[in-house]
């Protein structure tokens, strides 16, 4: 069925399965039974990737971000959406993104994983297979780790209640449905032909406009912008940054679903479009009068891997050069220039780098697909139409975020009251809301 | 007995330290310290957040010294500390009362 409709969209169809992310196992006659060990080793590996970048990865990128007083609880708050997220997803998350049944909109089926055995498999983009298990858990991941980016905007001010019960709604009305939208065969967003090889909107465009949402709803923190909060620890941001590089290149090499060429070209991207980017936040740093500087350096890292996301396997090293240092310069005037201007307290510029970042990608992955920029589009691609595809699934994951955001928030509020109280945040959350001293 | 105590930057503690012991000072007490007086901040800047920092590091130096060393203490730190800018620190000197040695019980210059 899914095979199909793949097969009659020509040409373009074929570069249009490779350049996405995977779909559902269906049951065809051409699939062979048993997964490639090559191809299920590798997968695992990118899976346990993904992990590191959770933790410590985000861990210590963010930790080391806000004042020493919440350290614990920034860590805190995010290994435990991404643990809530892990078990979510295996009890109606994987279903209602990749179930078997379903429509342009949401799926369903497989909850709790009934069905899945050791044995069963899911189709990749060629005729191989991984196991089923394997591409549960790849997909596990990517939905804690993006709501775990979500809290980088409401660090500092938010009640460790307020975020489970945040997390467990987000998910269940935001991410799921666009991943399933982006990413399953029936999505309405797969079928228009939008690229998206790992995730630019289903995981940083989604998640930056979340945080943005989320950050205007609850509130600046107390002090902001006049109290000086600089980062506590930059030694641990820039160790999370190397976790979160390293780990990425199974996040978007993984995206291939295979140990192959579109994995391999993922893996070459993922090394320059980062390092182009890297250089080109702190080059943007020094036209602007200032020193070139660790956090830019870590910034530029995150942007240009951002941007690389839905690119990855979708465009050739020298585009995702290009794209790499244009999403870097785009989010290093968004997050120095237009933060402080609009006067939003997004804590640790989840929207502005990732959100931000993430719209650059998505629309330029239409560009750099094309052969023209030595992309892997066919002869017959055309950037234009493409752009429209590319933007209307921009447009319409940020009106899905900002909407569904606004419950999730609503209903956190409701049932937990949502912000710390004066004197929580004062004397800090990990003493607040944990009990702990992160440092002694 | 004169008790010193001497504000300076903090490059410049090895230089006071081998100073003060060629003219005869035994002991001293180092502490790091924040303050300012003419010598401004610096910026930091933090994706674009710009603080200034109102306060800089230095080192105190803390000296006990007999009536006959202490001008001699106060014009050796003035000499090695300076670098003729802004920010170079200060000494004050206090009447010391009485100084202990603990280990002995020596009180008044035995005990410098």
């Amino acid at each position: 069925m899914i095979r199909k409709m793949l097969c009659g969209a020509g040409a373009l169809g074929a570069s249009l399965v490779a350049a996405t992310a995977a779909f559902a196992q269906d049951a065809a006659g051409a699939v062979p039974a048993v997964a490639n060990p090559g191809n299920n080793a590798w997968m695992m590996t990118a899976t346990v990737l993904v992990l590191l970048m959770i933790l410590p990865g985000l861990a210590l990128f963010y930790g080391g971000l806000t004042r020493s007083k919440n350290m614990i609880a920034t860590m805190t708050q995010i290994g435990s959406v991404a643990a809530l997220a892990m078990l979510v997803w295996v009890m109606w998350g994987y279903g209602l993104a990749f179930g078997p049944e379903g429509n342009q909109y949401i799926s369903w089926g497989k909850f709790f994983l009934s069905g899945i055995t050791p044995d069963s498999t899911a189709a990749t983009f060629t005729d191989e297979v991984i196991s089923e298990y394997v591409f549960v858990s790849f997909q596990m991941t990517f939905a804690a780790i993006t709501i775990a980016l979500v809290l980088g905007s409401v660090v500092e001010r938010m009640k460790f209640s307020a975020v489970l019960v945040f997390a467990l709604v987000w998910l269940t009305i935001v991410y799921f449905p666009i991943a399933h939208m982006v990413w399953e065969a029936r999505g309405v967003f797969f079928v228009m032909g939008a690229l998206d090889f790992a995730g630019g909107t289903v995981v940083h465009i989604n998640a930056g406009v979340s945080a943005l949402v989320a950050a205007l709803i609850l509130g600046k923190r107390r002090g902001y912008p006049h109290e000086p909060m600089p980062p506590h620890s930059l030694t641990l941001t820039m160790v999370g940054t190397g976790l979160l590089w390293v780990g990425w290149f199974g996040f978007n090499a993984g995206s291939a679903l295979e140990a192959n060429g579109s994995a391999a070209l993922a893996l070459i991207n993922t090394f320059v479009a980062t390092a182009s980017a890297a250089l080109f936040w702190m080059l943007a740093e020094r036209v602007s009068g200032h020193k070139p500087s660790a956090l830019g350096f870590c910034s530029g890292v995150i942007a240009g891997l951002v941007a690389i996301t839905p690119a990855a396997g979708n465009a050739g090293p020298l585009g995702a050069i290009v794209l790499g240092a244009l999403a870097s310069v785009v989010c290093f005037f968004a997050v120095s220039k237009l933060k402080p201007k609009l006067g939003y307290d997004d804590s640790l510029d989840a929207f502005g780098i990732h959100g931000i970042g993430g719209i650059v990608g998505a629309v330029g992955t239409g560009i750099v697909f094309s052969p023209a920029f030595g992309g892997p589009g066919g002869d017959d691609f055309e950037i234009g139409a493409q752009l429209v595809t590319q933007v209307s699934a921009v447009l319409a994951t940020i009106a899905i975020s900002a909407i569904g955001t606004t419950v999730a928030i609503y209903v956190a509020k409701a049932l937990t009251g949502l912000r710390v109280s004066h004197e929580v945040e004062v004397e800090g959350l990990d003493i607040g809301e944990h009990g702990e001293r992160a440092y002694n | 007995m004169k008790f010193i105590i001497a504000i300076i930057k903090p490059f410049k503690l090895d230089e006071v330290r081998e100073a003060l012991g060629a003219i005869g000072v035994a002991g001293m007490t180092v502490s790091e310290v924040k303050g300012f007086g003419r010598q401004k901040g610096q910026t930091e800047i933090y994706r674009g957040a710009e603080y200034s920092t109102n306060m800089l590091p230095k080192v105190k130096i803390e000296v006990a010294a007999s009536d006959a060393l202490a001008a001699q203490v106060v014009e050796t730190i003035q000499q090695t500390a300076s670098t003729d800018s802004i920010g170079d620190g200060k000494i004050f000197v206090f009447d010391l009362a009485s100084t202990t040695r603990i280990r002995t019980g020596e009180t008044g210059d035995n005990a410098l």
